[in-house]
């Protein structure tokens, strides 16, 4: 018998474990299939033109439906809204610490997403950053947001406080 | 419709949490027991048996740290047939969920008997402990069977 066989057991791993099978609907669909082409798609809400990230069914706001003729395209460029520095492990997170998990409003777009910058010393991150995505090579491209590895700053001036404050 | 419409795309999706919980000392010796193949019990001010063993006596609140062996045998006094078996169940066929008061405790453990046949089952039925071939100092470590003519013999 090892010696590890004699320790007492003093923790109990109980992981709690829940399966879904996960029906994207058609709008979101529709999202992930222009990703996996290397696409950024948003939607257009008929009653204010507000443009929302990715595709919805209908708009949160109005409640209309929002048509399949109200997809915008999405550059990969866009403004750091907001961050956060992650300096604690999480499993089944692969990231090496600490990483910064950002808020980014791409250009276009009147809702933001989560994301992660890369190639930025931490003392660098600031609001208004602007960046522009950092894609994995086009033969790995899934229907996934994780198409898009991390954003990385631009070397151009800082968007206005004005052009994302709503967002904050 | 004029133009054909494409399917939503679907797809598997785990939500896990991964929580590990610390023992403390009782139940660390529980657990521990299981690992070695004892059944432990806590031993209250009065003489009698908890089991699974408990940090505190739930009248008294006296703190309790007296574990003592129980079973391995011991009486169904109520159970619940499960025909079909969920993925994460402990068995993965035709199993009873009882309240099995072993041998020197004075209270039911809630475990599994691994009984074939709800027909094998009834209140008041002897069962005894079987260990799996893992000893992982995990509460699956242990099931209940019936106990036969031969296995009362055995342990006897
Ligand atoms: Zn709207």
């Amino acid at each position: 018998m090892s010696e590890e066989a004699n320790e007492p057991i003093e923790v109990l791993r109980l992981p709690v474990e829940l399966e879904y099978q996960y029906t994207a609907g058609e709008s979101a669909s529709r999202f992930l299939r222009a990703i996996k082409r290397g696409k950024l798609l948003g939607q257009r809400c008929p009653v204010d033109g507000r443009v929302y990230f990715p595709t919805r069914g209908c708009c949160p706001q109005h409640g209309v439906p929002m048509a399949d003729d109200g997809s915008v395209e999405l550059p990969d460029v866009g403004t750091l809204v907001t961050y956060s520095i992650v300096r604690i492990p999480s499993e089944n997170i692969p990231l090496d610490l600490p990483y910064v998990t950002i808020q980014v409003l791409l250009d276009g777009a009147d809702t933001v997403m989560m994301h992660v910058l890369g190639e930025c010393a931490l003392e660098d991150v600031h609001m208004g950053m602007r960046l522009k995505a950092k894609w994995k090579p086009e033969e790995e491209w899934e229907s996934s947001v994780g198409n898009i590895l991390y954003f990385v700053p631009q070397d151009e001036p800082d968007a206005p406080y004005d052009s994302y404050k709503e967002h904050i | 419709m004029s133009s054909p419409r494409e399917h939503s795309l679907t797809t598997s999706h785990k939500l896990e949490y991964g929580y590990k919980r610390s023992l403390g000392p009782v139940l660390s010796r529980f657990f521990t027991g299981i690992r070695d193949r004892k059944i432990l019990g806590a031993r209250r001010a009065d003489g009698t048996v908890i089991v699974p063993p408990k940090e505190y006596d739930p009248d008294t609140s006296a703190a309790l740290d007296e574990l003592t062996p129980v079973g391995p045998g011991g009486v169904v006094k109520s159970w619940a047939w499960v025909s079909e078996p969920r993925r994460q169940q402990p068995l993965d066929r035709a199993f009873a969920y009882a309240l099995i008061q072993l041998d020197g405790a004075d209270t039911s453990f809630l475990h599994v008997v691994d009984a074939k046949e709800e027909s094998a089952m009834n209140t008041g039925m002897r069962v005894v402990a079987a260990w799996s071939d893992q000893a992982t100092g995990a509460i699956t470590d242990l099931s209940f069977v019936p106990e036969s003519k031969n296995s009362r013999e055995d342990a006897n």
